[in-house]
C-alpha cells in the first residue's frame, strides 16, 4: 500500500480495497520501522490519526465525495496544530502546544485527510540542509550520509521513503523545491498569497508561501486544491478564483513556449544536472513544445537581495519570542532584559541567531536605505526581468539546485556556501511567482530536480507541464532501495 | 564591510539576544562575510527604481472594525511560562 500515490490510494479507499484505518495503521507501522533512521518526524500523532481515519471511513461509507477523504499526510512542523506540539524545529517552541489550527491544517482536515504527525525541518525554516533543526538532521533516504535539503527536509524525506504519501511544506527561498529536488519528489510553491499564511509560523512574511509535496504532480494538484484559496484571516491572501487543478493536468503541450534562462546554466552548475535538465527539455520538444533561450540579467542579485529581505523580516517576526507569553524562558532571570536576552539566546540556534543579527543590523538606524530599501528595489528589477520573459514564453525551465544532495557537514561551516544552494529558487520568491520541482534523473545515484517557473496564478499550467512529463517518464516513480 | 566583536555585541543588544562570548568573533566573521556578499547589490544603480513591497502591488485589505474573536485568554495563558490571576509575570521592572 505504501508505494501507491495519493490518487491510487483514493481509488482504493473508494473501492473498499482497504479502509482509512488500515491505511493509517500501515503508514504508522512504516514510520515506526524506518523513522528511527531518517528522523523525519518530530511528533507522530497516532491517536489523532486513528480518530481522523475512523471519521474518514464513516464519511466514505456515507458516500461523501472528496478525493482526499481518508488519505494520510504529514504536516511540516511550522503549521500550528491545535492540541499538538508545534515546534518549528526550535528549542524555543519545544514544549509549545498550539491553541489553534493553521488555515492549511484546517482545510486539509475538512478535505478528509488524516494527519500522521509533524515533520522535521530546519529551525524556523532557516536552512537548506535540515542541519539546523533542534531535533537533529533528517537523513536523505537515497543516501543516509547526505542531507535531504531544507527547510522542508522532513516532508521531502518522508514522502521519498514512502512514510507518507504526501506532505505540506513551506518555501521562503526554495524550501519546498530544493528538498523535493534532493529527495526525488514533486513539490510546488504557489504564487505568493495563494495559500493562507494564517497559523504558519512566520519567517519572512513577504516571501513565505505554503505548498504541497508528493510523488506526482497529480497528487500535488489534489492537495493544492484543498490548501489554496482566499482566507480572511491572512491580510496578504489573494481573493482570486482557484481553478480546478486536476482538470488542467492533461492539457496538450502542443505549442507550449519554454524559456531557458542563460543565467541558469552558467558557472557553478553541476554538468550532470545541466545534461539531465536538457534531456528533460528534449522530452518537452517531443510533446510539441518550442524552446528558446531567454535572459534574466539581474538573477545574480537575487541571493544578495534575499539575504537582506529574509533576515530583516525574520528579525522583526522573531521579536515575538520574548520568553513572556509562550516559548522558552531562561531560569532565574535577574531582570526583564536578562529574561529577554537569555531566553532568546538559549531558545534559538546558531543559524537563527545569525539571521536575527544580520536583520537587526540591516534595519538599524542609518542602514535601512542601504540594505532593506536597496533590496526591495532589486526585487523590482528581478520581477521586471520575469515579466519581460513571460511576454515571450509560458514557462521557464532550469535546474532546481546547482548540486545534488551534499554530505552532512559539507556546507554547514560556511553560511554563504549553504545560501548558494538556493541560487536558482530565491528569485522566484522575490518576484512572488509560482515554482515547482520535479525529478528528472539521477547523478551519482542521487536525485536531480528540474525547476518549472510560471507566471502569477499559473499553478495549473505548472502542474499540467509537470504531469505530462511524468506520463512519459518514470523518474518520479523510483523509490530509494532501502525504503521501497 | 567588516564588523568587529564590539559591533556584534551592540547588534545583539539591539536584538535582545544573549550570545556566547566565545562565539562573538565567529559571528563577527560570518556576519562580515554575509554583508560582503549582499554588497553585490550595489553593482547596479537603482536610483529611479521603485521599491517592491508586494509582488502583485496589492495593498492592505480593510474590514469593518467589529469584534470577531472570542476571549480565549485562559486558553492562551496555559502556554505562558509564568502567569498569575490572568497576568503574565516578569521580573520586577520598577523598584
Amino acid at each position: 500500500m505504501h508505494d501507491k500515490t495519493i490518487a491510487e490510494l483514493s481509488r482504493g479507499l473508494r473501492n473498499s480495497e482497504y479502509s482509512s484505518v488500515e491505511l493509517t495503521q500501515a503508514f504508522l507501522a512504516r514510520i515506526r520501522q524506518h523513522d528511527p533512521v531518517l528522523n523525519s518526524f518530530v511528533t507522530v500523532t497516532e491517536d489523532i490519526a486513528l480518530a481522523q481515519a475512523r471519521s474518514a471511513d464513516e464519511r466514505i461509507a456515507r458516500g461523501e465525495a472528496g478525493p482526499l477523504i481518508g488519505v494520510p499526510i504529514g504536516q511540516k512542523d511550522i503549521f500550528c496544530t491545535q492540541g499538538v506540539r508545534t515546534s518549528c524545529g526550535s528549542r524555543m517552541l519545544d514544549t509549545f502546544i498550539s491553541p489553534y489550527d493553521a488555515t492549511v491544517v484546517e482545510r486539509l482536515r475538512q478535505a478528509g485527510t488524516v494527519m500522521l504527525g509533524k515533520l522535521n525541518m530546519d529551525e524556523f525554516a532557516m536552512g537548506s540542509s535540515n542541519e539546523t533543526s533542534y531535533y537533529g538532521p533528517v537523513k536523505n533516504p537515497w543516501d543516509i550520509g547526505t542531507v535531504p535539503g531544507g527547510s522542508s527536509g522532513g516532508s521531502a524525506a518522508a514522502v521519498a521513503a514512502r512514510l507518507v504519501p504526501g506532505a505540506t511544506g513551506t518555501d521562503t527561498g526554495g524550501s519546498i523545491r530544493q528538498p523535493a529536488s534532493f529527495c526525488g519528489i514533486t513539490g510546488i510553491k504557489p504564487t505568493y498569497g495563494r495559500v493562507s499564511r494564517w497559523g504558519m509560523i512566520a519567517f519572512a512574511s513577504s516571501l513565505d508561501q505554503a505548498g504541497p509535496m508528493a510523488r506526482t504532480a497529480e497528487d500535488c494538484a489534489w492537495l493544492l486544491q484543498a490548501m489554496a484559496g482566499f482566507d480572511d484571516k491572512d491580510s496578504t491572501s489573494l481573493d482570486y478564483p482557484i481553478p480546478d487543478y486536476s482538470s488542467a493536468l492533461n492539457g496538450s503541450l502542443e505549442g507550449l513556449r519554454i524559456g531557458l534562462p542563460t543565467e541558469f546554466f552558467g558557472e557553478g552548475l553541476d554538468e550532470d544536472i545541466a545534461r539531465l535538465v536538457h534531456e528533460a527539455v528534449d522530452e518537452y520538444r517531443k510533446l510539441g513544445a518550442t524552446v528558446k533561450e531567454v535572459s534574466l540579467p539581474n538573477m545574480h542579485l537575487s541571493a544578495p537581495a534575499y539575504y537582506v529581505v529574509a533576515p530583516a523580516e525574520c528579525s522583526s517576526n522573531l521579536a515575538r519570542f520574548d520568553g513572556v507569553r509562550y516559548g522558552h524562558r531562561c531560569q532565574d532571570p535577574k531582570d526583564l532584559h536578562d529574561l529577554y536576552m537569555r531566553s532568546r539566546g538559549e531558545g534559538f540556534g546558531a543559524e537563527v541567531q545569525r539571521r536575527i543579527l544580520i536583520g537587526t543590523y540591516a534595519l538599524s538606524a542609518g542602514y535601512y536605505d542601504a540594505y532593506y530599501l536597496k533590496a526591495q528595489k532589486i526585487r523590482r528589477l528581478i520581477s521586471d526581468d520575469f515579466k519581460r520573459v513571460f511576454q515571450e514564453v509560458d514557462v521557464i525551465l532550469g535546474p532546481t539546485s546547482p548540486s545534488v544532495a551534499f554530505r552532512f557537514g559539507e556546507k554547514s561551516a560556511d553560511p554563504i556556501a549553504m545560501y548558494l544552494s538556493d541560487i536558482y529558487t530565491i528569485a522566484v520568491n522575490l518576484a512572488g511567482l509560482p515554482g515547482m520541482s520535479i525529478p528528472v534523473g539521477f547523478s551519482n545515484k542521487r536525485p536531480v530536480g528540474m525547476q518549472i517557473i510560471g507566471n502569477y496564478f499559473a499553478e495549473d499550467k505548472l502542474l499540467n507541464v509537470a504531469h505530462r512529463y511524468q506520463q512519459v517518464t518514470d523518474w518520479h516513480g523510483q523509490a530509494p532501495a532501502d525504503f521501497s | 564591510m567588516s564588523l568587529s566583536s564590539q559591533d556584534v555585541n551592540k547588534i545583539a543588544w539591539l536584538a535582545r539576544l544573549a550570545i556566547d562570548p566565545d562565539k562573538t568573533e565567529a559571528y563577527a566573521r560570518d556576519l562580515s562575510g554575509i554583508l560582503d556578499f549582499v554588497e553585490q547589490m550595489n553593482s547596479v544603480d537603482t536610483t529611479i527604481v521603485a521599491p517592491m513591497a508586494h509582488p502583485l502591488d496589492q495593498c492592505q485589505r480593510l474590514r469593518p472594525d467589529e469584534i470577531r474573536e472570542t476571549d480565549r485568554r485562559a486558553d492562551f495563558q496555559t502556554h505562558a511560562p509564568l502567569v498569575e490571576a490572568g497576568l503574565y509575570l516578569v521580573p520586577k521592572v520598577i523598584e
